[in-house]
């Protein structure tokens, strides 16, 4: 049974687990506040005989008071996420020795093209394998991310990764997965009736594993 | 130019907080016209959206689109914003006829039914023309989905895909079909509603210069359908 | 007590300007607000029930993947087969459900219910300026919902692009599965929008023109306020959305390719002017509620409301900012990541008079000299679940957060704490409390109590868990979760969700036994059954035809519970003139009469 955000498998998952676990306590903060205070007033000042309520219209510094903090924290909440949310989805910050991958949604299935031996992509040695990633670990991965009908969106929980692929638009997406290991891709936009079978499976192999499996691929081999 | 002076049948009839300082009806309008403005807004922001989005450029202004006839057409629609005002005018006088002879002047005098009628005319000259330049551009072969194949703007596209904006004829025609399409639609709408003031309140003489409310909101939805007008034939026709 | 006076039942005698109407022109065809206002009444309780029952579907195959639902036998083989619900029928399911709970449910009974019944009477005036497009304003909505219903019964099924219904999914029958039922949801929408403009013109104005003398703008109730921005909202949104649904008919039906990039149309197009109208949409369905919740805190506290000219501008704070954040629907869409974060900006911001207003109403609380009716029970739980909903917000608001939880249940949770915790609340407490001014009883306090008790526990048990599937990456809108791995070891809280949301459903039969047995049975309602301050009070239970023979006064605020000059009573209507009032300045009038 699961009661958290899943296992981190990125780079990305330190800063937006915190990030969540940081807005949890303050949240958690305003959440209680509010609660309890509903609850000690619904007790406190029920009516009973002989009771009268305080006869007032407000008071201007309560009002400034819970404005002003709200406001400061939603203000430093922002500049604080900015931060990565620029690292996370700007292209400029995509590092330059990223490995690319061409990932293609279609109904119902991902198509992922590798670059081959030559690790480019966009050569004749680039090969398509149907609902099978297979990334290297410590090794920033950018998956050029491409529809061929309609709004489909790659994501893989582990690495907090999540991009909308668009029919006539070409968005690139980056990560950097951190552990070995095998994982799901969920469809997260609803594509149709196949929409909840749009599964692949991601491998997050070593170096060495990666170097073998392309080699096995080129080979003709089937995972 | 006349202002509008606060007759009676123009303050609420029962006791209220001074509100708008607008009798009801011609409020209701003006939010009603904010609603239209949002409607064409997104109409033609979808349009500068898409045609400046495209790979290649539109057909060039004149190759498709008969601009000369538009223009002319766009002209009647202001004469007939320019009609509407004077029939206003004319009841804000209490000239509830059609001509009068007036001593001294050679022209005789328009009243509400004379300006009224000339505004229907024009605004259903705009419709006719509308739906003539309609016509002819199915003919040429200009359909909302781009050029008809085998048609006359099909052959011309492929001796000069330039000119004809040949890739993007389809969102084009889809933009231009659209946006022209509702206007006229609120032009048609606007017509009828003035025929039918006409029958039932200009022509048995029901509006006075103490309650001519309904030539005034009428007005306003005509003068914005024409403003509509003048900014979809610049960007659509002219650019 | 002497020294205030009632006002003595001024109402009815409108009725002798007009014939004795027949059935039809009373009943059906009728313009007079308070009818307009009910019959939108009964039918959005009708689409409430149709969107439930939707909900129950979509329960039963995301808590039991796969197993035959109990009563599927009586569905098509297209949609059920065996009785176990088909994917292309899920998808269906979760988008009807949700176009039908936003634009059939809480949408008309927010506003076209309460706007219409309570506008003319809270500000004092006979109807609405224009009581004719008032009425086709109730039929072009009901039009609206029967061409949308039209959908389950046409060849392929009903629209399943989501309640958003993205393109190109949604423009091209091959790719969604549908070809009638998209058309016709474009088609339903285009009617709705009229029909909403009609309502909007009528509301903003009759509020800015016909309020009583006295009634100054800073004493108009909350309710009045959020009623009326909302109007602006929806007469400067809905238009939009129109426009839209127009391009998509269009895509859908002449070949157009407005939103199919194969043809130099842009996806992303339909998602900025769906959510141009979609956020302020989102507004529209909270305001009214909130206002009407600081009525009936208000009035269960005994005491003004907290800040009234905070929370009056908190409303228009909100509406404002509303216009400004829609792209925070689509951090993941593609779309610029800068204006991803200038979204991100004025949607956290937007948190802001949205706290003011929840502490203004614990202000309201605190002191007071709280009743616990049904509707302050209802307020109350509105206020500690809009909370919930409004601070789940904060997490989609931070974008990085948002990745993770974008288009999973933790946003479905969100949403349902908002629009159920919070409107639907609402509704539980508006409902009641206005019930003896629509129909002259009472509804039954003790079965309201026990639906609220139980409503309570059952809601929070069905949505509350959503916020941890979501945040274990259960994505929206798919049919069986268990085909992944990392969705498998959290299948038990399906389970219990889906449990939990058939008992909710099973509860609201004491909220509908209520609703109808009191029409008839119900205890007939004094005056002024719950001791409040609103203009319509002073009228007889129910509200008679014309509201008043003659315009009312107004002589103070709408909160002035336990105001000292109230004496031995712990409330002082607007309408009561004291000793001490002078009567308002009316505008001039006309000279003759209407």
């Amino acid at each position: 049974m699961r009661w958290w955000l899943p296992d981190a498998g990125s780079t990305f998952a330190r800063p937006i687990d915190t990030l969540f676990l940081a807005i949890l306590i303050i949240t958690g903060i305003a959440l209680v506040v509010v609660e309890v205070g509903l609850v000690t007033f619904v007790i406190k000042y029920r009516a009973r005989p002989g009771r009268k309520a305080f006869y007032t219209h407000g008071s201007t510094r309560a009002e400034v008071i819970w404005t002003a903090i709200p406001a400061v924290t939603m203000v430093a909440l922002g500049l604080i996420s900015n931060h990565y949310w620029v690292i996370m989805k700007d292209k400029k910050s995509i590092p330059p020795n990223a490995y690319h991958l061409g990932v293609h949604a279609k109904q119902f299935e991902w198509q992922v093209t590798y670059p081959g031996a030559d690790e480019k992509l966009g050569t004749s040695d680039d090969f398509t394998v149907r609902n099978q990633l297979h990334v290297i670990v410590d090794q920033p991965t950018a998956v050029e991310l491409t529809a061929e009908d309609v709004i489909h969106s790659f994501f893989v929980p582990e690495w907090r990764v999540k991009q909308d692929a668009v029919p006539g638009m070409h968005i690139t997406a980056w990560f950097q997965a951190t552990k070995t290991g095998e994982y799901e891709i969920g469809c997260a936009e609803l594509c149709g009736m196949g929409h909840y079978k749009m599964r692949a499976r991601v491998f997050v192999h070593t170096p060495d594993e990666y170097k073998a499996w392309v080699a096995q691929q080129a080979a003709g081999g089937s995972e | 130019m006349q202002t509008t002076t606060m007759t009676d049948a123009m303050r609420p009839p029962v006791p209220a907080e001074p509100g708008a300082g607008v009798y009801s009806n011609k409020l209701g309008m003006w939010v009603f016209l904010a609603s239209d403005v949002m409607f064409f807004t997104a109409l033609i922001g979808s349009y500068i959206v898409l045609r400046f989005g495209m790979a290649t450029s539109w057909a060039r202004p004149g190759a498709v689109l008969n601009v000369p006839l538009t223009g002319l057409n766009t002209f009647l629609l202001i004469c007939s914003s320019v009609s509407m005002v004077k029939a206003y005018a004319a009841i804000a006088d209490g000239k509830k006829y059609f001509l009068r002879k007036v001593p001294g002047k050679t022209l005789q005098d328009g009243g509400l039914k004379f300006w009224m009628l000339i505004t229907i005319i024009c605004g259903a000259g705009f419709v006719g023309v509308q739906v003539f330049e309609y016509i002819k551009l199915v003919g040429h072969g200009f359909t909302p989905t781009g050029y008809r194949e085998g048609s006359v703007l099909a052959e011309h596209a492929l001796a000069d895909p330039v000119k004809y904006g040949a890739g993007v004829a389809g969102m084009y025609g889809s933009t231009f079909f659209t946006m022209t399409g509702f206007h006229g639609f609120h032009v048609t709408c606007g017509v009828i509603s003035m025929l039918y003031l006409y029958f039932t309140k200009v022509l048995p003489e029901k509006y006075s210069p103490q309650d001519y409310r309904g030539i005034e909101v009428i007005g306003l939805y005509w003068h914005f359908v024409d403003l509509v007008w003048i900014i979809l034939f610049t960007i659509v026709y002219l650019i | 007590m002497t020294s205030v006076a009632h006002a003595k039942p001024a109402g009815g005698a409108h009725d002798a300007h007009h014939a004795p109407m027949s059935f039809w022109r009373k009943y059906i065809f009728s313009t007079d607000h308070k009818i307009i206002g009910i019959q939108f009444l009964f039918v959005s309780l009708f689409f409430l029930l149709v969107g439930g029952l939707l909900a129950m579907q979509i329960r039963w195959q995301l808590g039991f993947p796969g197993k035959p639902m109990p009563g599927g036998g009586i569905l098509p083989e297209s949609m059920v087969s065996g009785g176990v619900i088909l994917p292309e029928y899920y998808i269906q399911l979760v988008t009807m459900h949700g176009t039908f709970m936003v634009f059939f449910a809480i949408m008309p009974l927010l506003v076209g219910v309460y706007a219409n019944f309570l506008i003319p009477l809270k500000i004092g005036t006979h109807d609405m300026a224009f009581p004719r497009i008032n009425m086709w304003s109730f039929w072009l909505a009901l039009l609206a919902g029967l061409i949308m219903l039209a959908g389950f019964f046409v060849p392929d099924g009903a629209a399943r692009c989501g309640w958003t219904m993205y393109a190109p999914c949604s423009a091209r029958p091959d790719l969604s599965g549908a070809t009638y039922s998209q058309q016709l949801w474009s088609i339903s929408i285009v009617v709705l929008g009229l029909s909403s403009v009609m309502g909007s013109v009528n509301y903003i104005t009759t509020i800015i023109n016909h309020r009583a003398p006295g009634m100054t703008w800073f004493r108009m109730p909350l309710s009045v306020w959020a009623l009326f921005i909302t109007a602006i909202l929806a007469v400067l949104a809905l238009p939009v959305l129109q426009g839209a649904a127009i391009m998509l008919l269009f895509d859908q039906t002449i070949g157009t390719h407005f939103f199919d990039p194969g043809a130099g149309g842009q996806p992303l197009l339909w998602q900025h002017l769906f959510w141009f109208f979609g956020h302020p949409e989102v507004y529209i369905l909270i305001l009214p509620a909130m206002g009407m919740v600081s009525d009936i805190i208000a009035n269960g506290s005994r005491k003004p409301i907290f800040g009234y000219h905070s929370m009056v501008f908190a409303i228009i704070g909100i509406a404002f900012l509303g216009w400004i954040v829609w792209g925070h629907h689509m951090f993941m869409s593609g779309m610029n990541p800068t204006l991803g974060s200038t979204f991100m900006v004025s949607t956290l911001l937007i948190a802001v008079p949205s706290a003011v207003k929840v502490f203004n109403w614990m202000g309201t609380m605190w002191r007071g000299n709280l009743r616990f009716h049904v509707p302050m029970l209802n307020a109350i739980g509105f206020v500690s679940m809009f909370t919930i909903g409004g601070l789940s917000g904060i997490f989609m608001a931070a974008t990085p957060v948002d990745i993770p939880i974008h288009d999973t249940q933790f946003i479905v949770a969100h949403l349902h704490y908002v629009l159920f915790g919070g409107s639907l609340f609402a509704l539980f407490a508006a409902i009641p409390y206005w019930y003896p001014k629509m129909f002259g009883r009472m509804m039954s306090e003790r079965i309201g109590k026990l639906h609220f008790f139980l409503t309570f526990i059952f809601y929070n048990m069905t949505f509350f868990p959503m916020h941890i599937i979501g945040m274990g990456g259960q994505m929206r809108r798919i049919y069986d979760p268990t085909i992944y791995d990392f969705l498998k070891p959290q299948q038990p809280i399906n389970e219990f969700i889906s449990y939990s949301a058939f008992a909710l459903f099973a509860v609201q039969i004491l909220f509908a036994f209520n609703f109808l047995w009191s029409l008839k049975f119900g205890k007939k309602a004094p005056q002024n059954p719950w001791e409040d301050n609103g203009m319509e009070w002073s009228l007889p239970n129910p509200a008679p035809h014309g509201n008043w023979d003659k315009t009312p006064n107004v002589y103070r605020g709408p909160y002035e519970f336990s105001a000292p000059e109230a004496g031995d009573k712990d409330y002082l209507p607007q309408y009561v003139k004291l000793p001490t009032d002078r009567d308002p300045i009316p505008a001039p009038l006309s000279a003759g009469g209407h």
